[in-house]
């Protein structure tokens, strides 16, 4: 009896602080985004009133609401697709076929993955820089002297896919890592016995590489379409701030802009609510059209 | 035989265009990183020629210059207490959850692991301003209780935040570690006498090392680099060094100072780099045991 008492107080004393901090921190806080979708709140001031579902029938006539919605859809599939278009291909190179310094590469596409936000932003703003910065003065040879310069940030119909650019080049490295990890696992003696049969490599990739590490790459479009969500807000924010003119307003950083810059609290949550809605209807989407009978190896 | 010579010659002509490939990805990497280095030891009047210019000597006062004036010394030193205050937050609260979760069969154990698993999925972006909230509220009370409020602006409590919300990610990769450990070796602890607390503190967590680092790993990286949170909860002067820096590049824009601009940029950069170069076998390994991304 004493020993159960004794089994018991341990596991309370190891759990109590984790669960403690998780619910004050993670928790509530969560809950709080949903209940206060349903106020309307503004400013440090205390009056909270009750609206029901009024926030979001506000939110559906919202224009800027649809714009960054529209940035978004298409920062996600811009992303996704070229990421893991290339991402694969780097992959299938590194493990499949001998080159030469596969450490190295390995090493060198992981590093903007360790990178913070704030410095990806620095470096892609002098990337960008229209008079001084990289990518203009290496167009500037090929081009005349007086002919436009490109803005990469100021062009209201470029700018997004300059975001999409700094976004790819930050994720290829993390998941050319984690599909090199799969493809690793697959036995070699599959492709020899493809490589007697006359397939060639190309082939071998899309009838053998592919179809097996297909489990992988379906739980990696869930993580493309998180992460896009939430790093297009941070770069966002640290490269054009939503600008030039709300051209790059992404969902989060539209919510970030009412509930904190704007002080609208129950407006800001109740974007949030529908964010969070709707990368979970996309993510389960994508999965349930993706979804095949797994092939055992 | 004819036909040979054909294959031999496009396999070749792959293998260029797969180097080529990879050579371009690997400059895009490297050319910007090499290139904030440069920049941050060059002179101010060198940004305005041609770019691509290598610096003329090394001007070194761009440091100086950033630690003093833009107060980059202060801003380290804030990450760094926020930094190594939370990982040891969440290693102190963390281990032990992860383990008795792992371990133990109680009342309740499965939803606790449920709910820490379910964690997972809520991104801290979404919560930031409620949280922010809270630490209003709370302040607010304190100030009719006290007269003085001191959980915003506060790099402690900063601290706790950034430990809390990387709990589920730490306790799932921890656990799942622990699991695997044979049911012997706490038997055979407890035969021989040895208490709850002792078994845990000297068999269960020397083992887990390896697991341990990784974490610590993945948490520095997230922590030294954590952007939105900080610059929503430290609102006055005490910063951390990726805010500090924002603020820095905004104000550049308009004095166009740019040296200080990219020494800061190096200050961040190079406790990552260092780190990672180290270590980057584990931290590549342990991203596929554990798979997943902020």
């Amino acid at each position: 009896m004493n020993k159960q008492k004794g089994r018991m107080g341990f596991i309370i004393a190891c759990l109590s602080p984790a669960v403690i901090l998780f619910t004050i921190f993670m928790v509530i806080p969560t809950i709080n985004v949903f209940r206060m979708s349903l106020y309307k709140w503004g400013g440090f001031s205390n009056n909270k009133t009750f609206v029901g579902l009024s926030n979001f029938k506000i939110l559906f006539k919202d224009d800027n609401f649809y714009r960054s919605f529209q940035n978004t859809i298409l920062l996600i599939v811009i992303v996704t697709i070229v990421t893991l278009a290339l991402a694969l291909i780097f992959a299938g190179i590194i493990t499949r076929i001998k080159v030469k310094g596969q450490d190295f590469f390995r090493v060198i596409f992981y590093i903007p993955n360790i990178l913070s936000i704030v410095v990806i932003a620095a470096i892609f703003s002098a990337i960008y820089d229209p008079t001084n910065g990289m990518l203009n003065s290496i167009l500037g040879i090929f081009r005349e002297k007086d002919a436009d310069i490109l803005l990469w940030l100021g062009d209201q119909k470029i700018v997004i896919f300059s975001i999409a650019i700094a976004l790819i080049w930050q994720a290829i490295g993390y998941y050319m890592v984690m599909y090199m990890a799969s493809m690793a696992s697959i036995p070699e003696s599959l492709y020899e016995s493809a490589g007697l049969e006359g397939a060639g490599e190309v082939q071998q990739f899309f009838s053998i590489t592919l179809p097996l590490i297909w489990t992988n790459i379906r739980t990696t479009l869930t993580f493309f379409i998180i992460s896009t969500i939430n790093l297009s807000f941070l770069l966002v924010s640290t490269l054009t701030n939503g600008g030039p003119d709300g051209a790059t307003e992404v969902f989060l950083s539209y919510m970030y802009r009412q509930a904190y810059t704007n002080s609208s609290y129950g407006y800001g949550m109740a974007i949030g609510v529908v964010v969070f809605l709707f990368s979970f209807a996309l993510a389960a989407t994508v999965n349930f059209v993706t979804k095949r009978e797994p092939i055992e190896f | 035989m004819r036909q040979k010579k054909d294959n031999v010659s496009a396999d070749q002509l792959f293998k260029v265009f797969i180097y080529v490939a990879l050579i371009t990805l690997a400059i895009s990497i490297i050319i910007p990183i090499a290139w904030v280095f440069m920049a941050s030891i060059k002179q101010n009047s060198e940004f305005y020629s041609n770019p691509w210019s290598l610096p003329k000597g090394i001007y070194f006062q761009n440091f100086i210059d950033a630690f003093q004036r833009a107060k980059m010394g202060n801003y380290m030193l804030n990450s760094v207490i926020t930094t190594s205050l939370a990982l040891f937050i969440l290693l102190g609260v963390a281990l032990p959850a992860a383990y008795v979760l792992a371990r133990y069969q109680f009342r309740g154990s499965k939803l606790f692991n449920t709910m820490f698993m379910g964690g997972l999925f809520i991104n801290v972006n979404y919560i930031v301003v409620p949280i922010f909230l809270m630490l209003v509220n709370a302040d607010k009370c304190l100030k009719s209780v006290f007269g003085s409020g001191f959980l915003l602006n506060n790099v402690f409590i900063l601290a706790l935040i950034y430990a809390s919300t990387a709990l589920p990610f730490t306790i799932y990769l921890l656990s799942s570690f622990f699991v695997t450990i044979p049911k012997e070796y706490e038997e055979a602890a407890f035969v021989d006498g040895s208490g709850y607390f002792r078994t845990m503190l000297c068999i269960m967590m020397p083992m887990a090392k390896p697991s341990i680092i990784t974490v610590i790993l993945f948490n520095f990286l997230s922590f030294w680099n954590e952007y939105i949170i900080s610059l929503t909860l430290l609102t006055k002067d005490a910063k951390t060094l990726p805010v500090g820096l924002m603020q820095l590049m905004k104000a550049q824009q308009a004095a166009a100072n740019y040296g200080q601009l990219y020494a800061g940029l190096v200050l961040i950069m190079l406790p990552t780099l260092i780190l990672y170069i180290m270590v980057q076998k584990k931290l590549t390994q342990g991203m596929s045991l554990g798979g997943l991304k902020g």
